[in-house]
């Protein structure tokens, strides 16, 4: 018995293994796959092109994707398609990161945040609000009026086609 | 029957008839020989060299003329030293063909990494992608990589409208020149082309308005890469994404086979949606390609105007009301109306439907009426074309005579088809008033006056008292082999288009050219099932007999027409007809004037069968669930015959064909199943062979069946025709059809809307300068008691005497003999204006 306590003893006096979650947070690890965030360029537009590859490439069918055209006028992305709606129901989601390996422009990448949670299941699927990231600092938010002729491209040039 | 030729390809043997080329031996074998511009349907060119393989021919001893053979006793090969094209080499006996050595391997990736030098690689967004040949290719033939300079390939415009209705996307172009071949030997439209030479070789169009011709969309289906997408599916969705369907083509008689693509869209609140038509294979009926009409106007599916509830008129004015107070409302109506019943329905409709309409007139002891100006159906149904004809088996020793038709406004694949039959070296007669784009291909052009076609057809009858090309046509009809007429509505009104008809299966007859595949009459009907209609027992009736009946009438039940919209002295009667009842899918004028209008759904929204001109009964299926409060027209009729305490057929289109097939005796043999059977097609088109035959569906769903022809032909007493006089000072009022009308479906799709036929009268350009008046100016028109006030347009095609008015204006057109055409005082006066 006082081996017993002795034990209990020890374990009074050591850090603890809990944290106050979730006034503390434990950072994830390099290679956690939490949320997805939709990217964008520095100057705002953003990297989805709406191709649906990740769509495409989700094994639990978890992401819808519909595009449409841009204009010069009111530009979402480089080149000509968006993404005019794209939802990821996160109750379906498995969170297996094949949409970061499919996206031909690096657009949707698994985040850290893990904190999903809903009270019902409309509120489960994220729509593109959501997931898009904010704009970086001298950016400007989506749909931009740009010059004609400049973003003509929608998957950016390998520099060295050997990457 | 051609020779055949025994070869080998790979170790496999196979035998096919002389002149077949190596590509298509391999692929009857399934051995899949790729290739970029060699299409089955058009002459190989032999121009992207995709399609190399090694050839070996036997070694023939020139002494003695026979094979050189081994020592053990096979003949000796000698292959070539270079490798040759399959797509340009017929085969030849003996021939020993080897498609997968490394020799022929390397070669593929040399063409591949060569035809990849400037392309985009924008697979991630281009439409072809995931239906793309050049992608499917270099995937299985392909190199990994290329050792061409990244910064040199060429950058060019991605984004080029060829017209309103195809992109061109210039980087993505492998100058295969399928387009440019097609534009110009199968659509005879040669309005592509190519402009410079080498690296900067590029597509081009030439007409104005551009890439300006009716078939432009089938070149999106064969373009082997995304180069050319059509403006209505442009980003629309991914192929992947996309469920089919298989349907028709109810716009026209000929029945073009379709395949719906269908997805779920969260832009349409979810709703599936369709997302573009594409062509299905019938060898038989369409072949891989359809016009532009079918593959655009299907918008009218989902138009926001479509009816969404019944409405019952209620004090005066139409109020929504469920559907069974409507239906109740509608019975009760044509209950108190009496028995004095009209149906008139229209051509769109299918058998099913027309077949419930019929049922419910017959059991009021009313009339079926068709709303149409074409009347023949009737003979078409003994002398029509027997089963087993083909319109692709028309070549030397056959004659094709159409009359009063332009069948390339009229019904577009026919056209195709039979150009392609005069191009084989069949014997094309055209009969009209004035020239139409056909003629090009006749061998004898007839003229004859509007109101003379009937009379100038019968007189090929009797040979012997005509002159010059009438009496060479006539004698043309009694010696061919094969004679199958067409006959349309070119400026014919109901009386004369009977007379037409009449005189067209006189002779077949007394030539002999009847109940042989190959052979009969085929009536170029206004609408998709027009003689599906015909063979449910609906009769059309002249303007001012079907004026009466209507104002005479104590209920009227409107299905698939809208005789207001059409005609004002119709909007009249339709006023005074006792109680009527519109199933429509639009608020049309005649429903405005309804009593009680009845929601129809759409036919991509249930199934059914259309009877095409070539009396071919083809199957539809539901391609889109049905918009809430729409129903099928025939459950519709069905419900209305509760409420008139009729026992009509509503639980399902498939128990309606079963009556169908037990009271209608040329049906008898026709079912479901049996529409739904297949049976192999040449080409080959389907998915897995995309790069062959382009992205046209594999038929998988049913080829339709040929109605047969009655043992006896009995044909109706002959009605005198004559045509109406033209007073001096009138011209003869000429109705004719356009593809792109203001039909009540046509206008809502976006695209088509562009090209719609403009709003005009339409009259020769030295009676415009008579008149004194420019193109574009308005003159006025007093036809009958309506005085109408439209632009002249000059149509240099158009008799003297005439002033052309199209059907389906968009506006109501009095459908009068003769108008008289002057120019607008300067002041409008007071009376009845319909501007």
């Amino acid at each position: 018995m006082i081996e017993g306590l002795w034990t209990t003893l020890k374990a009074f006096f050591s850090k603890p293994v809990t944290i106050s979650y979730p006034e503390e947070k434990r950072p994830v690890r390099v290679r956690f796959k939490g949320r997805h965030t939709l990217k964008r360029y520095d100057n705002g537009l953003e990297k989805c092109i709406g191709c649906a590859l990740c769509a495409a490439a989700c094994p639990a069918d978890a992401i819808f994707v519909e595009a449409a055209e841009n204009t010069d006028a009111a530009r979402y992305s480089p080149g000509e398609r968006y993404a005019s709606t794209y939802e990821i129901n996160m109750l379906r989601c498995i969170f297996c990161g094949f949409c970061e390996d499919a996206c031909p422009t690096e657009a949707i990448v698994l985040g850290d945040n893990y904190e999903l949670s809903f009270v019902d299941r409309a509120a489960s699927i994220y729509t593109k609000d959501l997931l898009l990231e904010p704009v970086a600092e001298g950016g400007q938010l989506t749909p931009q009026e740009t010059p004609p002729g400049v973003f003509t491209r929608s998957v950016p040039a390998m520099q060295d086609p050997s990457d | 029957m051609a020779k055949m030729v025994t070869l080998s390809i790979d170790d496999q043997t196979v035998t096919v008839p002389a002149g077949t080329l190596v590509v298509d031996a391999a692929k009857k074998i399934g051995n899949d020989i790729p290739v970029f511009c060699y299409h089955p349907k058009m002459e190989p060119v032999g121009m992207c060299r995709m399609c190399l393989v090694e050839i070996g021919r036997p070694v023939m001893d020139r002494a003695s003329g026979q094979p050189v053979l081994e020592p053990d006793g096979k003949p000796r090969i000698q292959f070539a030293p270079k490798l040759e094209t399959a797509c340009t080499t017929p085969v030849s006996e003996g021939m020993v063909v080897l498609t997968e050595n490394q020799k022929v391997t390397a070669a593929r990736k040399e063409v591949l990494e060569f035809l990849l030098t400037s392309h985009p690689l924008d697979c991630p967004i281009c439409d072809k992608g995931g239906e793309c040949p050049l992608q499917n290719l270099t995937l299985a033939h392909g190199p990994g990589e290329s050792r061409f300079l990244f910064d040199e390939k060429m950058r060019q415009q991605k984004h080029v409208p060829l017209g309103e209705l195809i992109f061109l996307d210039r980087e993505r172009c492998i100058q295969c020149a399928r387009c440019v071949r097609f534009q110009s030997d199968i659509a005879a439209d040669p309005v592509l082309g190519f402009s410079q030479r080498g690296r900067s070789l590029e597509i081009m169009t030439h007409s104005e308005p551009g890439f300006d011709s009716i078939f432009s969309g089938n070149t999106t289906d064969i373009c082997p890469v995304g180069a050319l997408t059509t403006a209505d599916f442009r980003f629309g969705a991914r192929p992947w994404e996309l469920k089919s369907a298989a349907s028709l083509c109810n716009h026209c008689p000929v029945g073009c086979n379709l395949t719906y693509n269908v997805r779920r869209e969260a832009r349409s609140d979810g709703k599936s949606v369709i997302k573009r038509a594409l062509p299905r294979q019938n060898e038989a009926v369409n072949e891989i390609w359809i016009c532009d009409k079918a593959r655009f106007v299907y918008h009218y599916t989902e138009s926001p105007e479509r009816l969404s509830t019944p409405l019952v008129r209620r004090n005066g004015e139409l109020t929504p009301a469920s559907w069974d107070e409507a239906l109740e409302a509608a019975a009760q109506g044509l209950r108190s109306a009496g028995e004095k019943l009209v149906v008139l329905a229209g051509g769109r409709l299918s058998n099913e439907d027309l077949f419930n309409l019929h049922a419910l007139a017959a059991a009021r002891k009313g009339r079926a009426v068709l709303y149409s100006d074409m009347a023949g159906g009737d003979l078409t149904a003994q002398v029509g074309l027997a089963p087993g004809s083909n319109l692709a088996d028309l070549g030397a020793g056959s004659v094709v005579l159409v009359a009063a038709s332009d069948l390339h406004e009229e019904a577009p694949l026919w056209w195709l088809r039979i150009k392609q039959a005069a191009q084989r070296g069949a014997r094309l007669i055209t009969l009209g008033a004035r020239p139409t784009r056909l003629e090009a291909f006749a061998s004898l052009r007839l003229r004859a006056d509007y109101g003379q076609q009937a009379q100038a057809l019968a007189s090929l009858l009797e040979p012997a008292g005509l002159e010059g090309d009438f009496r060479e046509a006539a004698e043309a009809l009694r010696s061919a082999e094969n004679v199958v007429i067409f006959f349309g509505s070119d400026g014919v009104e109901l009386a004369e288009s009977e007379a037409l008809a009449r005189a067209a299966a006189d002779l077949l007859v007394h030539t002999g050219h009847t109940a042989r595949p190959n052979n009969g009459l085929v009536g170029v009907w206004p609408h998709g099932n027009t003689q599906g209609a015909w063979d449910m027992g609906f009769h059309p009736q002249a303007p001012a007999e079907l004026a009466h009946s209507l104002a005479g009438a104590g209920g009227v039940l409107l299905a698939g027409a809208d005789p207001a919209g059409d005609d004002p002295a119709l909007a009249a009667a339709l006023e005074q007809a006792g109680f009527v009842v519109v199933q429509e899918l639009f608020l049309t004028e005649s429903a405005r004037r309804a009593d009680v209008v009845l929601p129809a759904a759409a036919y991509t929204e249930r199934e059914g069968t259309y009877t095409s001109g070539e009396r071919r009964v083809q199957r539809f299926y539901p391609v889109t669930p049905p918009r809430a409060n729409a129903r099928p027209d025939f459950v519709i009729a069905a419900q209305l015959g509760t409420g008139l305490l009729t026992d009509v057929e509503g639980r399902a289109a498939a128990l309606v064909m079963q009556r169908i097939a037990a009271q209608i005796p040329a049906y008898a043999a026709i079912s479901y199943q049996r529409l739904a059977e297949t049976q192999e097609q040449w080409p080959i088109i389907g998915r897995k062979d995309l790069y062959y035959g382009g992205t046209s569906y594999e038929n998988t769903q049913g080829l339709g069946v040929s109605l047969p022809l009655p043992e006896m032909v009995s044909l109706p007493a002959p009605k005198a025709y004559a045509p109406a006089p033209v007073p001096a000072g009138a011209l003869r009022l000429v109705r004719f059809s356009r593809l792109y009308d203001h039909g009540s479906l046509v206008r809502h799709s976006p695209l088509i809307g562009q090209r719609l036929a403009a709003r005009a009268v339409w009259l020769h350009p030295s009676l415009l300068v008579q008149l004194g008046v420019q193109p574009g100016e308005e003159v006025e028109i007093t036809a009958g008691d309506e005085i109408l006030r439209l632009p002249a347009a000059a149509d240099e095609n158009l008799p003297l005497n005439a002033a052309g008015l199209p059907r389906s204006a968009g506006f109501p057109t009095p459908n009068v003999p003769w108008v008289v055409v002057r120019v607008p005082a300067p002041v409008p006066s007071g009376q009845a204006n319909k501007e």
